[in-house]
């Protein structure tokens, strides 16, 4: 397996449509660093000090997104430039029983190709979190604290899960279409509803379950069912891990009633207890992962191989 | 000499397609075998389950001793094998694509490139390469692992002829020099006659024959065991008709130039008595087997 995944990690960075992708989102995510870095100098009367590496990530300062936005909207896409070929791009080439004709186990190509994939996607994540943490010292002139760095640790581990959600499904649209085109418009067509249109989908869901929301009760009711319908986005799931994991502050996901919030101290949560709000969302990830990799390796292993 | 492939009744089916049809195909170690059928045939899926890489339906298989279904790694360290047009990774070098999990075979990469006539092409990208570099740079691949047998799926398809010649040279010496257990598929009936020793036609996924080629050549005589082409110079008129009447001479029939006489017996004295009485030049006259081709085509019509 360990030429498979050598191989398959070389031809990831320099790949051109990879490094496309690295340029736009180092570039972008330094941008958005530099100018939260920046609004964060020149407020740093309101800001607090504790968590200010946590900002740099969340906040977004003068520019449209913040960091952990647009990781969140633009690392699907690393995911499927990653897989969208691995197994039709094989085909593809013809390479597939030339390969696999050679004294190794079926399992070791696509285990190696995912591999390869998941490395690539941790080494992407934690350049660009080493990255903002240099360019934060720079400009804040302190170092992260223990807390951030674990918070941030956490962050990543999230991160590649979310892209290894994205990865697996277009390595299975890959086996499934065999087609190039086909497994990577597959990919790009569950991303985009997933990601843009499961709100109005959830919305239009909650709308007929509750449809009078005239109540604070029923506008509670009609959340909650918005929200149970957007867990099933990756996207979701992940925004919302964040918004927890790395704004100690928050402690609910969406809305709560006045009466939820009463005898709340406005304290920041300590780790363990933001980890133990987002458990299910990190397990779902998880879960999603293995389910799209696991369906993808029975597919491979009962492919029937021709020349 | 023992069977480096034995298969029994082996059978695949394709949902309502039968692919390969109760195979029962022996090659024996160190020969060289001509697998022959029209596309479609189940010659490809044949050597897939042979090589582990698509499981029978029906049957047992066995190649060097081992299952490939249940031992596929055993014997893919065996058995080498040339796809009918293999795939490369075209933005690595041709020396990167004989991957191989083996620090040995890695080491065997230099002389497997020279062996094939690739000597100084090791560090060039393969997308540079022409199809008959890619089919030696295949072969190459093949001999890395050092296997005991080759399987080649047409491994001449597209390429000029003269590196076809080349290729076919290479696969002799590797049987001769190395003792190499060669599996030909081909459609190039004059190539799989040159170079192998045994032959067999499958058909619609049965196998209709296999054998030596000597053997199945008398076989479709059936009894007329001399062939002789016939070529004179001057005025022939008449001499089909004199020909025809010599004893032992059953079956003549017209080519371009000359006659192609199927006999009984051996009648060549006779005929150089008949030209020589007419006063005709003699320019040929020479026993022909029948070719790979004519085999082929009575079995094919018959199946």
């Amino acid at each position: 397996m360990s030429v498979v995944f050598w191989k398959e990690l070389a031809d990831h960075f320099s790949s051109r449509r990879f490094m496309i992708l690295l340029i736009i989102i180092v570039s972008s995510g330094l941008w958005a660093t530099y100018a939260t870095g920046q609004a964060i100098r020149q407020n740093t009367d309101t800001v607090p000090s504790q968590y200010a590496f946590l900002l740099l990530l969340t906040s977004s300062g003068e520019t449209l997104f913040s960091l952990a936005t647009f990781l969140g909207f633009f690392g699907p896409l690393v995911g499927i430039t990653l897989g969208f070929d691995s197994i039709s791009g094989e085909y593809a080439r013809g390479t597939l029983s030339r390969v696999l004709s050679q004294p190794i186990y079926r399992d070791s190509l696509i285990n190696g190709k995912f591999l390869a994939g998941l490395t690539t996607v941790a080494v992407l994540w934690g350049s660009i979190l080493l990255l903002v943490i240099g360019l934060g010292i720079t400009l804040l002139g302190f170092p992260p604290n223990g807390e951030e760095l674990w918070r941030m640790l956490i962050f990543t581990t999230v991160g590649i899960f979310y892209v290894g959600f994205w990865l697996a499904l277009a390595t299975l649209f890959s086996l499934l279409f065999q087609k190039t085109v086909t497994a990577a418009l597959a990919s790009m067509a569950v991303w985009l509803f997933l990601t843009l249109f499961v709100s109005v989908f959830s919305a239009a869901v909650a709308g007929m379950i509750v449809p009078d929301a005239s109540t604070p009760d029923a506008i509670a009711r009609r959340s909650d069912v918005e929200n149970v319908i957007d867990r099933i986005s990756p996207s979701t799931l992940f925004s919302e891990s964040v918004g927890i994991l790395l704004n100690p502050a928050a402690r609910v996901f969406g809305m709560a009633l006045q009466s939820q919030a009463e005898g709340i101290l406005p304290t920041p949560l300590a780790l363990d207890q933001s980890l133990i709000l987002i458990w299910p969302h990190i397990t779902t990830m998880f879960a999603l992962v293995a389910a799209c990799f696991g369906i993808s390796y029975i597919i491979f292993m009962r492919a029937e191989i021709r020349a | 000499m023992s069977a480096v492939v034995e298969t029994n009744n082996l059978t695949k089916r394709y949902r309502e397609k039968l692919a390969v049809n109760a195979l029962n195909l022996t090659i024996e170690e160190g020969e060289v075998f001509g697998f022959l059928g029209p596309n479609g045939a189940g010659k490809t899926t044949t050597i897939l389950m042979l090589l582990g890489l698509t499981e029978p339906t029906s049957g047992q298989v066995s190649v060097c001793g081992f299952n490939p279904t249940h031992e596929s790694l055993e014997v893919k360290r065996r058995v080498g094998y040339l796809p009918e047009s293999p795939g490369f990774y075209d933005d690595i070098s041709a020396r990167e694509n004989l991957l191989i999990p083996e620090d040995e075979a890695r080491r065997r990469t230099a002389q497997v490139l020279d062996q094939v006539g690739l000597p100084d092409d090791g560090r060039r990208l393969v997308k540079e390469f022409s199809r008959g570099m890619k089919q030696r740079l295949g072969i190459a691949e093949v001999l890395v692992k050092k296997p005991t047998a080759i399987i080649l799926d047409e491994p001449t398809l597209g390429i000029d002829p003269d590196g076809a010649i080349r290729i076919l040279e290479l696969i002799k010496d590797l049987n001769r020099d190395h003792g190499l257990t060669v599996m030909l598929s081909s459609h190039q009936l004059q190539q799989v006659q040159d170079i192998c020793s045994r032959v067999g036609i499958i058909v619609k996924g049965k196998l209709i024959v296999q054998g030596e080629m000597d053997t199945l050549g008398k076989a479709i005589l059936k009894g007329r065991q001399w062939n002789f082409l016939l070529e004179v110079g001057g005025n022939t008129d008449g001499l089909e008709r004199e020909l025809q009447g010599i004893q032992g001479v059953d079956e003549i029939e017209k080519r371009s130039h000359g006659w192609f006489l199927r006999c009984t017996q051996d009648v060549r004295g006779e005929v150089v008595s008949v030209v020589a009485r007419r006063q005709l030049q003699l320019l040929q006259l020479r026993s022909e087997d029948p070719t790979l081709e004519e085999i082929y085509l009575k079995y094919f019509r018959e199946a």
